[in-house]
């Protein structure tokens, strides 16, 4: 089967080549990397584009590097780069290890990380940890370069704020958090919940409210007021009790194949509280 | 239709070709009598189609045929090349790991992409690297039996 309509391929060696056929293409490109969504979408007639401008010859997008305190991961860079990556296992073991569970190995192997967040599809691993982590995207465009939070890129479902003219240059994600875990439950191809958990613990006691963010429910990642969990101990099940409910409240689910509404809260309680057990672990 | 120029190495044999941009993987390499990946899910999920991309194992379904450019394909049809059946093949002969066989081509060739990456794998993670190719005859107890038994015979 080809895919249903015919379309321009570019490969633009550089990034300002990239913005500008951006600009010049407008609506009737999309930017094109690994493909394991857009190429999905494309066979099944969802999305229809004239020309796709592939991003993946150009060398500025590609390779993961750590300095300053920081991970700067290139648009470029898949889903399997990153789960083997040294300075991603050593750095943020946490996102390693979420990145060893996107999917399944062919989509690791093409996806890129870039191109999960842009699709914004709401049912996937990553954002929420990123957004718990406090990562950032740098957006490229003809006006030149600017930096958002990833929290305020993702907008909605299938929605950023990646501006016609712009693309996603790289995601910078801040390491040295104390310890990052992510939990998930996943029955179908894709997460049904998800839980993002950062934080400390010094002598077995929360040093601060843990970060919480709830992934893959609502169209947007969404946090979890975890202030119960200050000063409280691994073992305080009142708290947990308190942390599990407030998870439930806070996501507002719609009754799917992945579950039912009250399924899926009830999962994102359990899953909430596990995530931040776990930080006991790191 | 708009087309590009390709220079690729299917099988291990270097080649230019002229493909259309619509085309998928999976379609250039059954057209060619490739006919081992299957198309199944046509979505990524099954693994039935899955084809080595530069050693990487790929959903050849949802992978343009463009992509080929520059690197190297290869396919379950080139594992007997040499006139014996690879380690991995043998092995899951040798240990049941196939019914019906539909799904056998895209399991053999992610396992033999697993034990290029590792070649010494746990049960857990030949698991792990299975999981999203899909048998419906084994209960992939025997499939997992077979990788781990192809890892010991590519260490002899």
């Amino acid at each position: 089967m080809m895919l249903p309509s015919d379309f321009e391929l570019h490969r633009p060696a550089t990034v300002g080549e990239a913005v500008a056929l951006r600009a010049e293409l407008g609506e009737a490109a999309a930017l094109y990397a690994g493909g394991t969504e857009l190429l999905l979408a494309m066979k099944l007639g969802v999305l229809d584009y004239e020309h796709l401008i592939d991003l993946k010859r150009i060398a500025g997008l590609r390779g993961v590097t750590c300095a300053g305190g920081e991970l700067r991961i290139g648009a470029a860079v898949t889903h399997r780069e990153l789960e083997t990556h040294p300075d991603v296992v050593r750095e943020l073991p946490g996102l390693a290890a979420l990145e060893r569970a996107v999917a399944n190995v062919r989509v690791r192997a093409a996806g890129t990380l870039a191109g999960n967040l842009a699709f914004a599809e709401p049912h996937a691993d990553p954002p929420a940890l990123l957004v718990a982590l406090g990562a950032r995207v740098v957006l490229v465009g003809g006006e030149g370069s600017r930096e958002l939070a990833l929290e305020d890129f993702l907008v909605g479902a299938y929605e950023t704020e990646l501006g016609e003219d712009e693309l996603i240059e790289a995601i910078v994600v801040p390491v040295g958090a104390p310890g990052a875990v992510y939990r998930k439950f996943q029955v179908l191809e894709r997460p049904a919940v998800g839980v993002a958990a950062v934080g400390n613990l010094v002598g077995g006691v929360f040093d601060g409210a843990p970060t919480v963010v709830v992934g893959a429910v609502d169209e947007r990642p969404v946090r979890v007021g975890a202030e119960m969990l200050d000063g409280a101990a691994l073992d305080d099940e009142g708290a947990f009790a308190a942390l599990a409910e407030a998870a439930a409240e806070a996501v507002e689910p719609v009754d799917d194949l992945s579950g039912s509404e009250d399924y899926k809260r009830h999962l994102t309680g359990v899953l909430a509280k596990r995530a931040v057990q776990a930080l006991g672990d790191v | 239709m708009s087309a590009t120029t390709i220079t690729t190495r299917i099988n291990g044999r270097e080649q230019t070709l002229r493909v259309d941009n619509a085309e998928l993987l999976l379609d250039l390499l059954r057209d060619r009598g490739l006919t081992g990946a299957k198309p199944s899910c046509e979505m990524e999920v099954c693994g039935a189609c899955t084809v080595q991309l530069d050693g990487l194992p790929v959903s050849a379904c949802t992978t343009l045929a463009v992509e080929l450019d520059g690197r190297s394909v290869e396919t379950v049809e080139h594992l007997d090349a040499g006139g014996e059946l690879h380690p991995v093949q043998q092995a899951f002969l040798e240990r049941s790991a196939l019914q019906c066989g539909f799904c056998t081509p895209g399991m053999v060739m992610t396992a033999k992409a697993l034990l290029e990456s590792n070649p010494q794998p746990t049960r857990d993670e030949v698991t792990h690297w299975l999981e999203g190719s899909i048998c419906r005859c084994t209960g992939y107890e025997p499939i997992v039996d077979a990788v781990l038994t192809a890892a010991q015979k590519m260490a002899a």
